[in-house]
């Protein structure tokens, strides 16, 4: 047993810092670093410089322009970018629909969409939620029905994360409403502009805008984006959340976001002392901190399982519980460990071009935003009690 | 041993029911955050027209001479309703101090538009430095000719942006974090040498951050004398907080509970989910404790300061752990709604998480209790 890195993946680790040290815009770093909100051109900004380096779609095969990497590559690269304060790459396009079209889509969809998606051409969204589904995913409602060469479209979609960036969403559609709810479900792709996509923000409990409500209305859908086979759309469903599951311990971020927490407990003064230095606050990092060591070592012998040709299953389930709760630990320490300035509600100190002096120290403004931001964790990509359910059913038998 | 209100008591939780019911259903809030002043002035001049501003003041100040139960009562209901209005503010700490400290001439000049809700008072008393420790003031009063001239910086003043009067506290002597040397005056925050910087907290209320810089101020009691009122001020503070936790506590349980039972997902309410029926479970049960506390340290603002104020940490670190634990599981069991600002549910779990910051978090209220020495 040899828990440590080969030489080769040491040296690609080396690699991938030293192209963050100059492909990683500083103002974008900065803005990670310090919680504050990033544009629509942020994220383009980071995809075309990641892009321009081969390394925007981890997960595609090369032949599409994808870095072939395996596991322990891609494991590492998310790490390296958490701790270089890269912001998250938006995964609809890259890491979620193009997976789909180039496993079940056609020639012309895969020459199609895959370049747009690589140069940002195209910015996708999510359809899958509905208001009443939540995790069951299988009850959507949305309805697609045949009319010629088009699909005409009715529905509404919800929790669409940065919706209102999107210029197209993948929708789960019920094609046949006689059949097993699984059984008549297909897999859409449809253009935001066009008519009857209505978007309507849903502003979240932080004050923030990041998911939105899509309202479709007689939406008439080429049958060409039709991804796989009428009322096969579940497969690809199934095929997409495999990948939505990829990196769901969030080990880079927590580890990204533990290091803040210990920067703000050394400046953070209480009764004139560093606050790491108060022994019930020491106490609680240390144990978080144990924890993510566990949840890291778990994380690789997954990742070491997977890439010795093994197929991650229901072990997923069991980094995303303990992944989000060690997260949420740790915004929930940063949270009090501004104290009273937890309470400011600076909204407008998130955003770019705010020059006045933050209210309390110049960490403070996101971190209770941020916790209640967090509990969205255990809640989205199929809630924690969800995942122990497959946990009970898949691991124990249950 | 008898847990029930007398008539009194049933009468004024009666009154701030009502008014709760009527005037503060989840849009009525939404309007009344909207005001100018982020409360609502009308149902803040009701509030005093019906007398509750003077229930826990002493007689020889116009007041009803309520005690812990009756903040108890009062702030339970505006838990309920998540109400915004400056009754902590004002009434309870501002107002309380003044009525400890305070000559009978500076009660006279201030308090009675206290009561009628006409002057906001505030309390300035935590510094940027302190974490939640009242003790830990920097700022500094001196002597100049027959008053006295404060220099100093305090952090998240409740409603300090709308305060016509502020009370501060300032070291007249002694080191940082002495008891001795601490003394309190009378601010008015519209004279030259005082900043105050007002700003929405995340829980929906008004605070501000006050700067002073050679502020004249009114001395309010014994100079260097003022730690022992303030303390029971602060702990008249953390009943209120923590009655206000307990209603904020039920609604959530209520919503969660009704959301159990209505959501339906594969088919079936998702309350037939046992892990689900367990959860909430808990969090009843914190509600229960957190019940208890309250009322145990509502019982206690009576006792000897030793007694009093183990129980009131006592109450304040345990409210603080299940408020956040209530939230938490609520939010978590409304899924995707309960991260949303349109759901009340979110709006309650914010008030519980963020009670905790004020007067002190569990953490601070646990190693004060766990340092306190046991009375005899």
């Amino acid at each position: 047993m040899d828990i440590t890195y080969t030489a080769e993946e040491q040296a690609f680790r080396a690699e991938v810092r030293d192209f963050l040290r100059d492909g990683l815009p500083g103002d974008i770093s900065d803005k990670v670093r310090g919680g504050r909100r990033l544009t629509r051109d942020d994220h383009l900004r980071w995809h075309a410089a990641l892009n321009a380096r081969g390394w925007l779609a981890v997960h595609w095969p090369k032949e599409h322009g994808g870095t072939g990497w395996g596991p322990v590559r891609r494991h590492i690269f998310d790490e390296e970018c958490a701790a270089a304060g890269a912001p998250q790459i938006i995964p609809f396009g890259v890491n979620m629909v193009a997976p789909v079209i180039i496993k079940f889509g056609t020639e012309e969809q895969k020459r199609h969409y895959l370049p747009r998606i690589l140069d940002g051409t195209d910015w996708w969204c999510q359809g899958y939620s509905e208001p009443g589904a939540g995790s069951d995913l299988a009850s959507v409602k949305t309805r697609a029905v045949r009319d010629g060469d088009h699909y005409v479209v009715n529905g509404q979609k919800t929790w669409t994360t940065l919706g209102q960036h999107a210029n197209m969403i993948f929708c789960l559609v019920r094609t046949d409403a006689s059949v097993k709810p699984q059984e008549g479900i297909s897999f859409l792709l449809i253009d935001m502009d066009a008519p009857g996509v209505t978007v309507r923000p849903i502003v979240t409990l932080d004050g923030e805008h990041e998911v939105n409500e899509v309202f479709l209305d007689e939406v008439r859908v080429p049958v060409e984006n039709l991804v796989g086979q009428e009322n096969k759309g579940w497969t690809c469903a199934k095929y997409l959340l495999t990948y939505e599951r990829t990196g769901i311990a969030g080990v880079g971020m927590a580890k990204a976001a533990l290091r803040h927490l210990k920067a703000v407990a050394r400046r953070q003064e209480r009764c004139g002392r560093p606050l790491i230095e108060d022994p019930i606050f020491r106490r609680r990092l240390a144990e978080v901190e144990i924890d993510l060591m566990a949840l890291e070592m778990t994380n690789l012998r997954v990742v070491a399982a997977v890439q010795g040709g093994g197929v991650p299953g229901a072990e997923s389930s069991i980094l995303k519980v303990r992944g989000t709760e060690i997260r949420q630990a740790i915004t929930d320490l940063l949270r009090r460990a501004a104290g009273p300035y937890a309470l400011p509600f600076q909204h407008e100190a998130l955003g770019s071009g705010f020059n006045e002096e933050p209210v309390g120290p110049d960490y403070a403004a996101p971190l209770a935003p941020q916790y209640f931001n967090r509990r969205k964790l255990s809640i989205y990509g199929g809630s924690n009690e969800i995942q122990k359910n497959i946990v009970a059913k898949m691991i124990l038998g249950l | 041993m008898d847990f029930t209100l007398n008539d009194e008591q049933r009468m004024l939780e009666e009154t701030a029911g009502r008014l709760v019911r009527d005037r503060y259903g989840f849009e009525q809030r939404r309007r009344h955050a909207a005001e100018p002043k982020g409360y609502g002035a009308a149902i803040w001049a009701m509030m005093a027209e019906l007398g509750l501003p003077a229930v826990p003041f002493p007689e020889r100040d116009g007041g009803f001479a309520g005690g812990g139960v009756e903040l108890l009562v009062l702030h339970r209901q505006f838990g309920r309703g998540l109400t915004l209005e400056p009754y902590l503010a004002s009434v309870v700490l501002g107002g309380g101090l003044l009525s400890r400290l305070g000559g009978e001439a500076q009660r006279d000049a201030v308090l009675p538009q206290a009561i009628a809700g006409e002057t906001i008072l505030a309390l300035a008393y935590a510094e940027p430095a302190a974490g939640y420790d009242p003790f830990w003031i920097g700022t500094r009063a001196e002597r100049a000719g027959d008053g006295w001239r404060i220099s100093g910086a305090k952090s998240v003043v409740l409603h300090g942006d709308g305060a016509g009067r502020l009370l501060v506290t300032a070291r007249t002597g002694g080191g940082t974090g002495d008891r001795d040397g601490i003394s309190v005056f009378l601010v008015d925050p519209t004279q030259a040498g005082v900043g105050v910087r007002g700003y929405a907290t995340i829980d929906g209320l008004r605070a501000a951050e006050v700067t002073l810089v050679g502020a004249a101020g009114e001395l309010v009691g014994p100079e260097g004398g003022a730690a022992e009122a303030l303390e029971a001020t602060l702990a008249a503070g953390c009943v209120a907080l923590c009655a206000e936790a307990v209603g904020a506590m039920e609604q959530a349980c209520e919503l969660t509970l009704d959301y159990l039972k209505t959501r339906q997902q594969f088919g079936a309410p998702i309350g037939r989910n046992q892990v689900l029926q367990h959860r909430m479970v808990d969090m009843r049960i914190a509600l229960e404790q957190a019940r208890s506390m309250a009322i145990l340290a509502a019982c206690s603002l009576e006792l000897s300061p030793a007694e009093r104020e183990r129980r009131v940490s006592a109450a304040k670190a345990l409210i603080g752990t299940a408020g956040r634990l209530v939230a938490e599981e609520a939010i978590q069991m409304h899924g995707g709604m309960g991260m949303t600002e349109e759901a009340a549910i979110s709006h309650y779990a914010k008030r519980l998480v963020m009670i905790d910051h004020w007067l002190g978090d569990s953490d601070y209220h646990t190693a004060r209790f766990a340092e306190l020495p046991e009375a005899a």
